[in-house]
């Protein structure tokens, strides 16, 4: 077995007094596509956010690729990582969000290209030709130097999507990347996202398409109440469900 | 509309025109009227009063003093409002610091300068060698290595530049602070996802997006400050106006040389206002469609548009 890409050892995470995580343990290998479903409120989009260090979590221990998550460990002791650690260990895990947070002021391509010129230092032109390139494997060449108002909210996130890429991630976090789009632009983002799997690209899906969690998923991860309460294979669990919860549920979206 | 076409063929294709008689609006006539008699009353006594001494106002209007005082106006503005800026983004960064010494400071630093008239401040920052006659500059509490003279370190120039200066960045403070709450929070955690340390989504993600909101209300101030630069008269600097005072105190002609003085704010106000336009239009980028036509043929559509 290879080393996990993430690990997840009794997160705990709190809001003031709400406990959104009250311990979420779990593993994603290199190469899995792993789709996290579960009513609102029940901290799926959170423990995403926590990967990345976007929500600091207040107990338990988090790694990506075998790295501590926003900490350094040195013997027993746990030192926070500074602004400029927790920036570069962001830079190998890309995000994908569910209201595109696209640059307004910049068009697609400079978009795409801004983090690698910006946070890499690599040179502008090179970095340019390469996000043309992911506009088109997006499938959205013709929209280089369109700014993100003028494209369509399936067109912004596949322009995201992109984005993401160019910094050469390891491994991809979406966050309810089809729930701000219009039914028939779906599709063209599920396509993206299916090509990256298909591609290898390690990936953590928060999401409520069902269908797509049963075709591309390799796991399926059922929260509700800031806890798991089952995973498995897509297949199993969607057909099959063990708990209560898990059925009542599948009831509704299905 | 092609989708009711569509569903009803048998329509036809466009009803005949509305040719009706438009509401009349006499109290428009009158008052377009009595208007128009005012203001020729006023053209009027501007060319046969003769006290506005119209040739006094342009053997004035280009003199040599009057161009100085001119220039002294643009410097002070300018300095100032560099000053304002600057240290306006930085006291609203400072505001916005989860650091509550920091965050308390800039605040104290706003009710402050927002809180004292600006002109008491700038008489105040040209008397500042009475409060420390030889500021030094070494350890806090311990010994000093070297003494200034304030009255050379700090002429009255400075002194009026730094009081107009420190009031401004107390306003733009605000001004900035509203640009940069403005932008999504989404764009800050987008940002940061692609591995941005926080200054860099401020300097590439958020200060850009703020322009927007920070633009407009920074031009009013320009052309505020502009005016304010006026009142460095009573610390005896010989600005624009403070030099139409001093030719008027000789020769007793008030009228023609306030004239003189209003004319060029009023030129110097008007050329901001093209600058802003351009300004604005270069942040409003991404935000609306960018309008390819300058400033003056897009005036002159709208007027044809409101003529029709």
């Amino acid at each position: 077995m290879t080393a996990p890409m993430v690990q997840a050892e009794g997160v705990h995470k709190r809001f003031g007094r709400l406990e959104v995580l009250k311990g979420i343990n779990l593993e994603v290998r290199p190469r899995e596509v792993m789709c996290v479903i579960g009513p609102s409120g029940s901290g799926k989009s959170t423990f995403l956010r926590c990967i990345n260090h976007l929500e600091k979590i207040d107990a338990g221990k988090l790694w990506v690729d075998g790295e501590l998550v926003g900490y350094r460990q040195r013997g027993d002791k746990l030192y926070e990582l500074r602004d400029r650690e927790v920036a570069a260990k962001r830079q190998e895990i890309g995000m994908v969000f569910q209201r595109f947070n696209l640059f307004p002021h910049m068009s697609a391509v400079d978009n795409i290209a801004e983090a690698p010129v910006n946070v890499r230092g690599e040179n502008r032109a090179t970095a340019r030709a390469r996000a043309t390139e992911l506009l088109e494997q997006v499938g959205l060449a013709d929209k280089r130097d369109a700014y993100p108002r003028e494209l369509s909210g399936g067109q912004q996130q596949r322009v995201a999507i992109a984005r993401a890429l160019a910094m050469r991630p390891k491994l991809m976090l979406f966050d309810e990347p089809t729930s701000a789009l219009d039914p028939e632009l779906v599709g063209d983002v599920l396509t993206v996202m299916r090509q990256l799997a298909e591609d290898g690209m390690t990936m953590v899906v928060v999401t409520h398409e069902m269908g797509f969690a049963r075709e591309v998923g390799d796991s399926l991860v059922f929260m509700d109440g800031g806890v798991i309460v089952e995973k498995g294979k897509p297949r199993d669990v969607i057909s099959d469900p063990q708990h209560e919860r898990t059925k009542s549920f599948l009831a509704k979206v299905l | 509309m092609t989708t009711t076409e569509a569903a009803r063929p048998d329509q036809p294709a466009a009803p005949e025109a509305i040719v009706a008689v438009p509401v009349r609006h006499p109290g428009r006539w009158v008052a377009a009227v009595i208007l128009v008699v005012l203001a020729a009353m006023f053209v009027h006594g501007l060319v046969t009063n003769p006290a506005w001494k119209w040739d006094t106002v342009g053997q004035y209007l280009f003199s040599g003093q009057v161009l100085d005082g001119l220039l002294v106006t643009i410097e002070l503005t300018l300095l100032a409002m560099v000053i304002g800026v600057v240290l306006g983004i930085v006291v609203a960064v400072m505001r916005l610091s989860t650091n509550p010494i920091v965050s308390g400071i800039a605040w104290l630093y706003a009710w402050f300068f927002r809180g004292t008239p600006v002109l008491v401040q700038i008489v105040f920052w040209s008397f500042i060698g009475l409060l420390y006659r030889y500021p030094g500059l070494g350890i806090p509490f311990g010994p000093t290595f070297v003494y200034f003279d304030a009255n050379q370190l700090i002429p009255v120039f400075v002194g009026a530049t730094l009081g107009l200066g420190l009031n401004e960045a107390a306003y733009m403070s605000e001004i900035v602070r509203a640009g940069i709450l403005s932008v999504d929070s989404g764009q800050t955690e987008a940002a940061e996802a692609l591995g941005m340390t926080r200054m860099k989504v401020l300097r590439r993600i958020v200060l850009p997006q703020a322009m927007r909101i920070i633009i407009p209300p920074t031009g009013n101030e320009v052309i505020s400050m502009l005016k304010t630069t006026s009142l460095v008269t009573i610390v005896a600097i010989h600005d624009l106006f403070g030099v139409v005072q001093f030719i008027y105190g000789n020769n007793f002609q008030q009228i023609p040389l306030l004239v003189v003085a209003s004319i060029w704010y009023l030129v110097l106000t008007s050329v901001l206002s093209v600058g802003q336009y351009y300004i604005e239009r270069r942040y409003s980028r991404g935000a609306v469609q960018v309008r390819e036509q300058g400033w003056l043929s897009r005036m002159m559509a709208q007027r044809r548009a409101e003529m029709r």
